[in-house]
This record gives C-alpha cells, sequence and structure tokens, in this order.
C-alpha cells in the first residue's frame, strides 16, 4: 500500500463520520488553542513588562531600602530608611553619576472641576526628567531648582492623568487638587506608553521637597534614582554607589540595609516571573491537550470496535498487520494535525482578542506554535498507537463474523 | 487439469475451555482448475472450518496444504495476507462492502494492497464484467441487494484470482437474484474460473458441477451433479424479469 493510498483512505475515514470527526478534533481543538493562547499572553506580558522598564530611562540605577534583608519590623528603625545625606553622599563620592534624585511616592486623587482620578503622585527634584527620560512635553516645562527650592505647590502631569482630568484641553495654568491641597499645572509630559504599577504616564510629579513637607509629611526617602554618565561603566558606577552606602548603611551583621537594582536585574528579575508565570499557564493548557488526547482514544477504540467487520474485509482480501496499524494510526495523527492547525488559528485568533481585555501587545510565539503542532501529532501518535494496535491483531475470521 | 487445492489429512483442532474440539478430522481432497464446488453439511459439520483453511483465514493443526502448488499450512500471518490477495477471491453473505464508498472504491480495495497502477481502469473492467457498468459510482446503500452481492464479486475477480470462495453468497438475497447471482457465477465458471461456495441449499448446490459433504469434521460424499441446474434457464422461466434487478432495496445494507 501506497503512503498516498493511506492517506487518502484516513481522510475518506475521517470524512464519511464528519459530525464525530469533528467532535473528537475538539478537545485537541481546545488543548492547542489554549497553550498557543497562554504562551502568547505570558509572551506578551513579559515584553511588555521589558518594554516597561526600557521606558524609565537608560543607565539607571536604583536604590531602596534593603526591606527583604532587614525584615519588615525593622523596616521603621533609623539607619533602615534612605535619607538627603545619603544623596550628598553620593554626590560627593561617586563622579560617574550624571544626574540623581531621591523621591517619594503616594497614591493620591486629583481633582480638576468635576473630574477626578485616581493616581500616583511622585515626588522627586526636577532632574528626574532626565533620568527618567520624560523631556518631551506635550505643553509647558517641568519644575524647575526654584520651584524645588522653595517648595512649591506646582505639578507635572503624566499623559494618562492629563487626559483623564482635562479631556485634552490645555492644563497650564489650571489648578487642580491633589490629596485636598491646589497645585498649579506647569507641564504635561508626552505619551511614554508604560502600564501597570510603574506606569509613568499615570502619574502626577511634584517637587520633592513639597511632596515631603507639605503633601506626605516625610523625612526619608522611598527611594534614589540616578543616572551614571557612561553606559559602558555601568558596573563600576553601580559599585562606587554600593561601596559609598556600605560606609553608613550596613546592619550590625555588616551585611546592607539598601538594595541597588539595574535595570538589567529588573528585566531579569520580571523574565523570571513572567516565566513562571508562561510555564504555569502552559502546563494547565497542556492538560486540556491531555484530556483532548484521551478523546481520541477513546473514539479510535469505539471505532475500532464499530469497524471490526471492515477490518476483517480488509484482512480478508490481502491488508497486513502493519497496513491495518498504519491505517488507524494515520487516522488518528491526521485528526489531532486538524485539530492542531485549527487550534493554531483559534489560539492566535483569540490572543488577539484577550491581549486587547489585558492591555498587553499580542505576541505569537513561532516555537509555541511549532511545539504546539508536533505536540499534536504526538498526541494523535500516542493515543492511536493503542486502538491501532487493536485493530491490526484483531484475527479475520473473528472479525468478519463480528456483528 | 492443474489442481488449485490439494489437501491431505488435514485436521483442525479447537480448544474450549478444557474440551478439544475437533472441527475437522483428517479431511483429504483435490479441487482442480475449472471446478465448481458446492461444500454442505448441517451447521458444526466443519464446512465452514475447511472454507476458513483453505481461504488462508486460518490456519490447519495438522495436515498438508497446497495453495495453486505452493505449501501455505506454515505461513505467516503477512505471508498469507499476500496469498490471499493475490490468489483468492472471497464473496460473503453479507456482501461485507465499505458504506459510504462508490461500488468503483470498494472494487479497488484489493489493487491497493496489492499495489496495482492503473487502479481504475482494472476496477471498472470488473465492474462491467458483472453487469454494473453503469452504476460504478453508486455507493452500496443506492445498490440493491443483489447489485451489492455483484460489487463484492467485482471485488473477488478484480485481482484475478486461481479460486473464489462464496460463504453463502445468496444466503441474503431472495430467488429471483440469487438466481442471478448464480447465473453470474456459472458464467464466471464457464470462463474458466475455479468456484467453491459454501451453501445449505440443495437448489443453489445443484448449480454447481460437485458436491462436497461434511459431517462430523469428515467428507462423507464427494459426487459430481448430474441433473445440474442452468440459472439462465430458470431465470427465462421467470415472469417479469427486469422488475427486481433495478429497484433498490433500502433494506440491504452492508
Amino acid at each position: 500500500m501506497r503512503p498516498w493510498d493511506s492517506l487518502e483512505s484516513a481522510l475518506r475515514a475521517i470524512a464519511s463520520n464528519k459530525l464525530r470527526s469533528m467532535l473528537t478534533m475538539l478537545g485537541v481543538v481546545i488543548g492547542v488553542g489554549s497553550v498557543i493562547c497562554m504562551v502568547g499572553i505570558g509572551e506578551g506580558t513579559k515584553r511588555k513588562s521589558i518594554e516597561n522598564i526600557e521606558i524609565m530611562g537608560s543607565n539607571m540605577l536604583l536604590v531602596f531600602p534593603n526591606w527583604r534583608r532587614g525584615g519588615m519590623s525593622m523596616g521603621s528603625e533609623a539607619g533602615m530608611q534612605l535619607r538627603d545625606d545619603d544623596i550628598a553622599a553620593l554626590k560627593r563620592e561617586v563622579p560617574l553619576i550624571k544626574e540623581i534624585t531621591g523621591s517619594v511616592r503616594r497614591n493620591g486623587m486629583a481633582k480638576f472641576r468635576s473630574n477626578t482620578h485616581s493616581t500616583q503622585v511622585y515626588g522627586a527634584e526636577p532632574q528626574v526628567k532626565y533620568i527618567r527620560n520624560m523631556v518631551k512635553m506635550v505643553e509647558g516645562e517641568w519644575y524647575d531648582e526654584e520651584d524645588e527650592a522653595l517648595a512649591r505647590q506646582v505639578a507635572v502631569l503624566g499623559f494618562t492623568v492629563w487626559d483623564e482630568l482635562f479631556h485634552g484641553e490645555n492644563a497650564v495654568g489650571s489648578t487642580v487638587r491633589i490629596n485636598g491641597q491646589n497645585f498649579e499645572v506647569v507641564g504635561v509630559v508626552d505619551y511614554k506608553g508604560g502600564s501597570g504599577m510603574w506606569n509613568p504616564d499615570d502619574q502626577i510629579y511634584i517637587p520633592l521637597k513639597t511632596a515631603k513637607t507639605r503633601l506626605m509629611g516625610k523625612t526619608t526617602l522611598d527611594m534614589i534614582q540616578l543616572q551614571a554618565s557612561r553606559t559602558d561603566l555601568m558596573a563600576i558606577t553601580q559599585q562606587q554607589v554600593e561601596d559609598t552606602l556600605m560606609k553608613s548603611r550596613k546592619s550590625a551583621m555588616g551585611e546592607p540595609l539598601f538594595r541597588v537594582m539595574n535595570q538589567g536585574e529588573m528585566i531579569e528579575q520580571i523574565q523570571t516571573q513572567t516565566r513562571l508565570l508562561s510555564i504555569l499557564l502552559a502546563g494547565i493548557a497542556s492538560v486540556s491537550l491531555l484530556v483532548g488526547g484521551i478523546g481520541i482514544m477513546n473514539i479510535m477504540l469505539v471505532s475500532v470496535t464499530e469497524r471490526t467487520r471492515e477490518i476483517g474485509l480488509r484482512k480478508a482480501i490481502g491488508a497486513k498487520r502493519g497496513t491495518i496499524l498504519s491505517q488507524f494510526l494515520l487516522e488518528s495523527v491526521v485528526m489531532c494535525l486538524v485539530g492542531g492547525i485549527l487550534g493554531i488559528l483559534i489560539g492566535s485568533a483569540s490572543i488577539f482578542y484577550i491581549a486587547g481585555l489585558f492591555q498587553v501587545p499580542p505576541e505569537i510565539n513561532t516555537a509555541g506554535v511549532v511545539t504546539a503542532f508536533g505536540f499534536s501529532a504526538m498526541v494523535g501518535l500516542f493515543f492511536g498507537i493503542y486502538p491501532a494496535m487493536r485493530a491490526s491483531r484483531l484475527q479475520p475470521i473473528e472479525a468478519l463474523r463480528h456483528e | 487439469m492443474k489442481p488449485i487445492i490439494e489437501v491431505r489429512d488435514l485436521a483442525k483442532d479447537y480448544t474450549m475451555g478444557d474440551m478439544i474440539v475437533h472441527a475437522l478430522r483428517d479431511v483429504s481432497l483435490t479441487i482442480s482448475e475449472g471446478e465448481f464446488v458446492a461444500v454442505m453439511g448441517p451447521s458444526g459439520s466443519g464446512k465452514s472450518t475447511f472454507m476458513n483453511v483453505v481461504g488462508c483465514l486460518d490456519r490447519p493443526t495438522r495436515g498438508q496444504f497446497l495453495l495453486h502448488g505452493q505449501d501455505v499450512a506454515n505461513m505467516n500471518d503477512n505471508e498469507l495476507a499476500d496469498i490471499r490477495n493475490k490468489y483468492i477471491g472471497f464473496v460473503f453473505q453479507q456482501f461485507n462492502l465499505l458504506p459510504r464508498t462508490s461500488a468503483l472504491k470498494n472494487v479497488e480495495l484489493p489493487l491497493i494492497y496489492a499495489g496495482t497502477r492503473n487502479r481504475h481502469e482494472v476496477a471498472a473492467k470488473a465492474l462491467e464484467r458483472v453487469g454494473l457498468g453503469q452504476r460504478m459510482h453508486h455507493k452500496p446503500n443506492e445498490l440493491s441487494g443483489g447489485q451489492q452481492q455483484r460489487v463484492a464479486i467485482a471485488r473477488a475477480i478484480v485481482t484475478d484470482p486461481v479460486v473464489i470462495f462464496g460463504d453463502e453468497p445468496t444466503g441474503n438475497l431472495d430467488s429471483r437474484t440469487s438466481e442471478e447471482i448464480m447465473a453470474l457465477f456459472q458464467e464466471l465458471n464457464e470462463q474458466g474460473k475455479t468456484i467453491v461456495l459454501v451453501t445449505h441449499e440443495e437448489e443453489i448446490a445443484h448449480h454447481c458441477k460437485r458436491i462436497v459433504r461434511f459431517r462430523d469434521g469428515r467428507v462423507v460424499n464427494d459426487d459430481p451433479v448430474h441433473d445440474r441446474i442452468r440459472a439462465t434457464d430458470v431465470l427465462a422461466s421467470m415472469p417479469d424479469a427486469d422488475a427486481v434487478e433495478y429497484a433498490p432495496k433500502t433494506a440491504a445494507h452492508a
């Protein structure tokens, strides 16, 4: 029997019972579709998270209090918190720093006339615009050194905040209420395309001193952000920052009470997290593929029983054991492959839909598609082999006598 | 005449629990080229077992069996499959056509396993030979019982086998259609085909040239037929000759 004849006979058998074949395939369609979709969503989330970090700025280092090592109970203790004198020390000791600012954050409710928007208020010195690469403005300018020094109640709006409060109209010169205090809008930052917790578009920037003294009543810093002057000297810069801070900020055990992160580390961290997420999602989806495979096996077993007489006849007129085996195996593989193709199409389509819901870029992972396709063929082989063996082992006389 | 089937001391035992059933006991028989043999006997006589063994669907327990000069008694499953494909044609009581598959495709099936090229032409010729040249693309459920059996006969002769076995081939057909099928068998036999039919109907057996009777696993009687029935004569004496032939019977599915 030639290969083309085998394929033709498999297609004929599948087509001769369309409804059942389709229902059988459905398991594989859903399995492959969800694998494709889940992996795609995972990849999209990962790419979006990395983009979010990349649009933060370049050559950036972040210094946090080391909550993890200190433990929550120590968080409020002296020595744990970052202070203004840390910045002074860094400015003095690390010449590779180009720009540096401390910052504080707090959730805030912004109000302009009847429009309100819940957002994050971000207190930082004006050079934050260089560090976070937010120089491009829709209108107005950033607050300056003088506003900072005098702790003036001025604010720069992120794009989303501006859009929510002003619906695209001129904002500079207007007064917004933030947590009950009046601030004069001096500028609006252009769209950056961020998302999630740290979305630079969904923030209000105010001078650091204003934030600390007037709005939040803080004396310490939540974070220090700095920009290194040279990309190729990032590692040395980070080392010098750590060395400088170690002089004053270490525990009794000699461990650092701060943590310096560069963007590479942040990206790595995100990748680890999303990789875990992807594996989890793909794992869940694989279970449905497995269930689909069992469905295939079930139907193939029914089909072998139903077609016992046919198998007997085929054997009587010259089909060998291997011929019958490959016929049934091919039927199950073809069903799985067709199901796999449908699953890839449906999965890819739903990536676009779900990506829209979660606001992550749709990402169709070629490797994922190829793997899912190969995997569905494997499912067909694996779950088809037992029914096919049963068919091939039937004795022609008994099979022909079967009612 | 050249012997097609030569069996010497052929025996077939079945084990059923603790009992051994001797389905065939030392059967010796020769069927030569051009013969038309009816195998008869009550149920349990061993006629079906004999048929299965000489049809290479089953292996004998003991004894010698030459088919067309080849020793097939000790062949393995795959070798037997080849023998069945090349040397034997089967016609069953239940027709055993593939459903939802055209007559032509059904007849092509043995050729697919044989790996024959120009299958369409060969299969179409076989269908013309059984008088179904006009209905090649009909599916079994669109054909009458007699027509379905003709398709099965076309499938049996398409590989040009040395012997055709019929297992109660008229068992599911009315008397007129049975007569038509027997006329076809007689015609094929006149063209030189060796045919062996298993039947329990005396009338059908008397269309053949020789009757072998089985009882308790042995051949008890082996005689030529003297008062042979010619199916064409019977058909000529029957009224409304064409009424049944082209009326599809929905009840007759394979």
